[in-house]
């Protein structure tokens, strides 16, 4: 499985893969830090969007800037920049998401230095006709903020090719994710969490001849899914930066087989219509997608959606896992769990600092749950 | 003894501020209004502090303001108690506090007045924060009852044309989703009469706020803390219009008297950042024991900060605006002009940030600000780590020391 492995180097240091690409192409490397950045109009641009994770080194300079109560994540991705790791990067884009990627928006482009900066303020509610203009408006603005920040022209006729890739490399992922949903053991979910990741970061050709590869190699090895005998498990949250969870809860029993994760199934679901006006289309795939927490669909969709899905992907229990300090994702949790817990499913919470509990703790409450489910 | 009146302090007398019995007979007036309104059959809506609550008011619907009854549960010092039931019913620590509280309010009918009537639909205006858009969910699913969103994009740099097309088509959104909950049409010349009185609250808001920047100041931003309930929940009205007229003319006839709030003012401060609720009377004391005096902050001029905006005769389209230009919805640069403006006019030796882990938008980059402020206008800054409702997150000690110190730079 040569493309798995070249996928996994990626992911397992991607800060290198975007300095070693800065030798070879002028293609631009554009940090972002969410899924609802328009990957596809910086695609058309030209560039190489670069999904940001936070540090896991210590924070110290970050610290002079962001209060300890701001998640690790912002407070990470800062500390990346100020201290030159991401010296890779030609601009950074925001989207608006929570109070503290807006905050931090503003104290990157007082501090980071990086030669571009664009705020993409989309829509917070994603369920009216007048969000949807407004949302349209915005990613209109956002293509002509990247030509001028990349002196580029964004033809419709690349925003039609960047939407055509996009379909596909996201029909590859969600094949991927199926396969293993079905075969847990056709690729371990630590190399698929590889998978996911180095596809948010490489570059997308790149990607798409790696991730076709991979897929042809998974279909020749599938076998009966009856034969594994774990408790089938759904992740869900906002980031999950942790390849390790999945190996502890694996040793524990049970198998992450679907996502509700920002660095997961939200990457790669939902169409972009191709027979319409691509913008349109793009912003149509928003407004479809299933929500984050940081915007509004319904007051109950996101809950609705989750017990869908373990019943769906004939799942048996959830696991939570947010970084603490993550509001978005603290108000939803009550609620989620609710809606869990009455319709019968297990499911426990994992609130993440910078770094995950003990192997022996996590593996600990890893084994309690597993227990729980029956 | 217990029966001898106890001699008052005629100095401390004298300054006390006479329109405040009046301020708290409003106040009760209208929350028994507001809990009673099943029975007078009026609705109640719930509302965000920076929503626009003048098209209630036409409505003939009662606002009600979860938090400005946060800080109710603040400063009757309930709030670690109602947090805790919050985080029981598994709500983070790490969340607002206002929220967290009123969550619990709600479940338990607890806090200072039993909990807030339940409304009949709610309006959340995310211009202050996100947090206003989970916390509506929350009560949209708990009450059962809808939920009209007010989305007004965050400002960077300036409002953008397709933002502010967005916020106009929503205004229009608004009006057809009250007269549907309220089975009637908007009056438009009663919007008319409300939108003047919003805008003539506003500027004697502003001008009771003013009359701080002379010396010594005849009230403290601690005073506008606890007189800012009006022209929040009762914006629109003619209540708020008079109250405010009376409170103005009480000011200015303390300047014609000489009537200081803080004896002997020789420092004078701004302070940045929500109120810590439960704290106001031991900071206020705390400070005019160094003889400062808050003279201004940067919370209670929120809402007059962007009068400017609105053309009365055009309210829809331009309050719509003014609404998204509020001070926490604007960059980090746009509130440093208006930090900037106000260090001017109240003409401050010290700026004083309140580093409150409930509010992230307010709190995320005060450290930015404090450095610009410090660079720019060589101006000394003291930041307080605490929570606006939430206790447990105030250091007496820590806090006092800090005080301390940063008078004694003052001073030197
Ligand atoms: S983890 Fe939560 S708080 Fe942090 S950036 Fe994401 S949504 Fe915002
Ligand atoms: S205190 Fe801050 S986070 Fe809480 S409701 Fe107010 S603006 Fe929002």
């Amino acid at each position: 499985m040569e493309a798995l492995d070249k996928l996994k180097a990626v992911a397992q240091n991607p800060y290198a893969y975007a300095s070693n690409l800065k030798q070879v192409t002028d293609k631009p490397v554009v940090g972002n830090f969410c899924s609802y950045t328009p990957e596809e109009l910086i695609v058309a641009a030209g560039g190489i969007p670069f999904r940001l994770f936070g540090t896991k080194e210590d924070i110290s300079m970050a610290d002079a800037h962001l209060q300890a109560y701001c998640c690790s994540l912002v407070r990470g991705g800062l500390e990346d920049a100020l201290k030159g790791n991401l010296s890779f990067l030609d601009g950074t884009v925001f989207p608006h998401t929570c109070d503290s990627i807006q905050r931090l928006s503003d104290i990157w482009r007082l501090n980071a230095g990086f030669p571009f900066h664009i705020d993409v303020v989309l829509p917070v509610k994603l369920n009216t006709e007048s969000a949807r203009i407004y949302m349209i408006d915005v990613l209109k603005t956002f293509r002509s903020d990247l030509e001028s920040a990349l002196h580029v022209s964004v033809t419709e006729e690349k925003i039609r090719q960047s939407v055509k890739l996009y379909n596909r490399l996201r029909e590859i992922l969600g094949e991927i994710y199926e396969m293993r949903c079905n075969d847990p053991d056709s690729i371990s979910a630590a190399d698929l969490y590889h998978v996911i990741k180095a596809s948010m970061v490489m570059d997308r050709d790149e990607l798409l001849e790696l991730l076709t590869a991979l897929r042809d190699d998974l279909k020749k090895n599938l076998k009966d899914s009856t034969l594994n005998k774990k408790k089938r498990i759904i992740l869900s949250g906002g980031i999950c930066n942790h390849p390790d969870i999945y190996t502890a809860l694996e040793e524990s029993g049970a198998e992450i087989i679907w996502d509700d994760l920002c660095t997961g199934t939200r990457c790669f679901e939902g169409e972009i219509a191709e027979t319409v006006d691509p913008i349109e289309a793009i912003a149509d795939r928003y407004m479809t997608r299933m929500v984050c927490p940081a915007k509004h669909l319904s007051a109950t969709a996101r809950g609705e959606n989750l017990v869908r899905l373990v019943k769906e992907r004939d799942a048996s229990g959830v696991i939570f896992m947010f970084l603490k300090f993550c509001d978005p994702h603290a108000f939803d949790y009550p609620y989620l769990k609710k809606f869990l817990d009455d319709a019968g499913i297990p499911n426990i919470l994992l609130e993440v600092e910078e770094q995950l509990p003990s192997d022996a703790q996590l593996k600990t409450r890893f084994e309690t749950f597993v227990d729980m489910i029956r | 003894m217990a029966d001898q009146p106890i001699a008052k302090d005629p100095e401390k007398e004298k300054r006390k501020i006479k329109s405040v019995s009046k301020m708290k007979e409003i106040m009760t007036t209208y929350y028994i209004e507001a809990k009673t309104a099943r029975e007078t059959g009026k609705k109640v809506a719930w509302i965000t502090s920076g929503g626009p609550v003048e098209f209630l008011i036409a409505m003939d619907v009662i606002p009600v303001y979860p938090e400005n009854h946060g800080a109710m549960v603040g400063a009757s010092k309930m709030g670690v108690d109602l947090c805790e039931k919050a985080e029981e019913m598994g709500y983070s620590r790490d969340l607002c506090s206002y929220a967290r509280s009123d969550i619990a309010c709600s479940v338990t009918n607890g806090g200072p007045i039993g909990g807030l009537p339940k409304p009949d639909f709610l309006v959340c205006c995310n211009n202050i924060c996100g947090t206003v858009l989970k916390w509506y969910e929350v009560a949209a699913r708990y009450y059962n009852v809808p939920l009209f969103i007010l989305d007004t994009p965050f400002i960077h740099t300036e409002m953008s044309e397709a933002s502010r097309k967005y916020v106009i088509a929503q205004t229009y959104e608004y009006i057809d989703f009250l007269e549907k909950q309220c089975g009637k049409k908007m009056d438009f010349d009663r919007m008319h009469e409300v939108s003047k009185l919003a805008v003539q609250g506003l500027r004697l808001w502003q001008e009771v706020l003013d009359t701080a920047a002379h010396k010594p100041a005849p009230m403290t931003a601690f005073d506008a803390f606890f007189h800012l309930a009006l022209i929040v929940t009762l914006r629109g009205t003619k209540i708020a219009v008079d109250y405010y007229k009376q409170l103005r003319d009480e000011m200015n006839q303390r300047i014609t008297d000489g009537i200081a709030m803080v004896p002997n003012e020789k420092y004078r401060l701004l302070w940045d950042n929500l109120p810590v609720w439960y704290r106001t009377k031991w900071l206020s004391d705390k400070f005019a024991s160094h003889n400062a005096c808050l003279v201004g902050d940067t919370y209670t001029s929120a809402w007059s900060g962007v009068m400017d905006l609105i053309d009365e005769d055009n309210f829809i389209e331009t309050g719509a605006v003014a609404y998204s230009s509020v001070y926490i919805n604007v960059s980090l640069d746009i509130m440093l002009e208006t930090l900037k403006k106000l260090i001017k006019k109240y003409d401050v030796d010290g700026l004083v940030m309140h580093s409150n882990r409930s509010c992230k938008p307010y709190s995320l980059g005060q450290y930015d600000l404090q450095k610009l402020v410090m660079k720019e206008l060589k101006l000394p800054t003291l930041i307080i780590e605490a929570d606006m409702v939430d206790a447990r997150s105030f250091s007496e000690s820590q806090i006092e020391t800090r005080i301390d110190a940063f008078m004694e730079t003052l001073k030197s």
